[in-house]
């Protein structure tokens, strides 16, 4: 019985996956693009990444998830896999802009300064110089940024995905035991949290800076 | 015949309500070494950035080889490259190696190929004696090898005019010697150059010019020895002997010289 809870909840571990692998990354870039905004914008576009990130990070995740799932869902005709994973791309991007703004921030204005002085323009200077530094100082909250990510996966759980969350509730249903299920979903989340970790971990000591 | 370099007519910067430079006028003759001294805050570091163009001024111009470069519609970014700087704070590129460091400048803004910007990098490093060093990352450097790094950085640009700015001062008193050694020697090259720094034993060797300023305007201006034993005032010889005895022996501890 434990077996067949377990085997079908796993079922669901690749769409957990996937959905974290196209919101992680979506985020990242569009995270960026807002931090850099937010850095070396002028007084709209800065101000904009400001307001953005505000908005996105005051309203609770589940709240955003349904707000752009309705908005996609209604003028495209999209899967709840990718409008939930495109949504949660949007929401992680507002935190990454704080924690990337942050890292660049961190940088330092002399960095700029130096490359700006060899005659390079702000955006060879950011793409050679700050960004390479920014994003190894950011891996640390970021690793946090991705536990996050995939937990929240979760909540697409609302919109009918079969990812883990979902599969747990079946078969909790199904077979009258909610125990069993959601700790063996928990397990399985714990499991992917305590691997993604230790990878950036990895990631984090291949790309230290030597002599620092 | 001299040709002059560098030409700085009425420069004034001020932020807000506070003047930092007012109506200065320099000259900076090819092959020259001028120096800048004077009491800290009176805007010498502004007047470097000023002249990179780092700094937009108020009023004023600069002129490098005769052509105007901080007039509006100059592309500062080309500008620039013509203009080396090497910063008090070091400000090497920390995820770059020494190399790489010395090398991006060639390749990414003078678009040379790889190959021949590492060739370049290689030179400037042996030049100034850290060829051995080349795969080191700034942290791994001492804060002499590190300016010494930063000045090859700037050097591999060819600059038409090189811009120290305080290079000794974040240096323990033991470094010193081995980056003055390294600006000795561009000098003999003939390289152009506008330090400000409180080396005084390196600008009465070295300086063909030493400019006192003080309160944001140019207070004197002459060669060492004028400047040091006939200054036209008397606030120029009190600055200079109390500085030559703070910092004339760098390798004196600076606690001897209590002031």
């Amino acid at each position: 019985m434990v077996l067949e809870i377990m085997g079908y909840i796993l079922g669901g571990t690749l769409i957990t996956i996937a959905v974290t692998l196209v919101a992680l990354p979506m985020g990242l870039v569009l995270g960026m693009l807002f931090a850099l905004a937010r850095v070396y914008g002028g007084k709209f576009l800065s101000g904009f990444a400001a307001l953005y990130s505000t908005v996105m990070r005051a309203v609770p995740p589940i709240v955003l998830l349904f707000i752009l799932y309705f908005i996609l869902a209604g003028s495209i005709n999209i899967s709840p896999f990718w409008a939930g994973s495109i949504a949660l791309g949007v929401i992680s991007s507002s935190y990454q802009l704080e924690i990337l703004r942050g890292a660049v921030q961190s940088v330092g204005g002399g960095q700029m300064m130096a490359a700006r002085a060899l005659g390079m323009s702000r955006l060879t200077a950011i793409r050679h110089i700050i960004i390479p530094q920014a994003l190894r100082l950011a891996i640390p909250p970021w690793s946090n940024e991705a536990s996050i990510v995939l937990k929240d996966s979760s909540l697409v759980y609302a919109i009918g995905v079969p990812e883990i969350l979902r599969r747990a509730q079946f078969v909790s249903a199904r077979t009258y035991q909610p125990f069993l299920a959601f700790t063996a979903a928990a397990l399985i989340y714990f499991l992917l949290t305590f691997l993604s970790n230790r990878l950036l971990d990895r990631l984090e000591d291949k790309t230290r800076i030597p002599g620092f | 015949m001299e040709n002059t370099i560098l030409r700085i007519e009425n420069l004034s910067k001020s932020y807000g309500s506070s003047t930092i430079l007012k109506d200065v006028n320099l000259t900076v003759n090819e092959g020259d070494t001028v120096v800048i001294i004077g009491p800290s805050g009176t805007g010498k570091s502004t007047l470097l950035r000023c002249i990179n163009l780092l700094t937009k001024t108020n009023s004023g111009r600069i002129f490098l080889d005769d052509k105007e470069i901080n007039a509006h519609g100059v592309d500062e970014n080309d500008v620039r490259k013509h203009i080396g700087m090497v910063f008090q704070d070091f400000l090497l590129f920390n995820h770059l190696t020494a190399l790489e460091n010395v090398m991006i400048g060639p390749s990414k803004v003078l678009k040379m190929d790889q190959v021949a910007a590492r060739e370049k990098a290689f030179f400037e490093l042996e030049r100034v004696g850290l060829k051995d060093k080349a795969h080191l990352y700034p942290g791994q450097l001492s804060g002499g090898q590190k300016q010494r790094v930063g000045i090859a950085r700037a050097l591999a640009m060819d600059p038409r005019v090189m811009l120290f700015d305080e290079p000794t001062s974040a240096l323990d008193p033991e470094l010193i010697g081995e980056v003055l050694e390294v600006m000795r020697k561009l000098a003999l090259e003939g390289m152009t150059m506008l330090v400000v720094t409180h080396e005084m034993g390196f600008a009465r060797e070295v300086a063909d010019k030493i400019v006192f300023m003080e309160h944001g305007v140019v207070a004197e201006e002459g060669a060492p020895d004028d400047l040091f034993f006939h200054p036209k005032h008397e606030r120029t010889r009190e600055f200079l002997w109390k500085i030559t005895e703070l910092y004339g022996k760098h390798d004196q501890e600076k606690g001897e010289n209590p002031e």
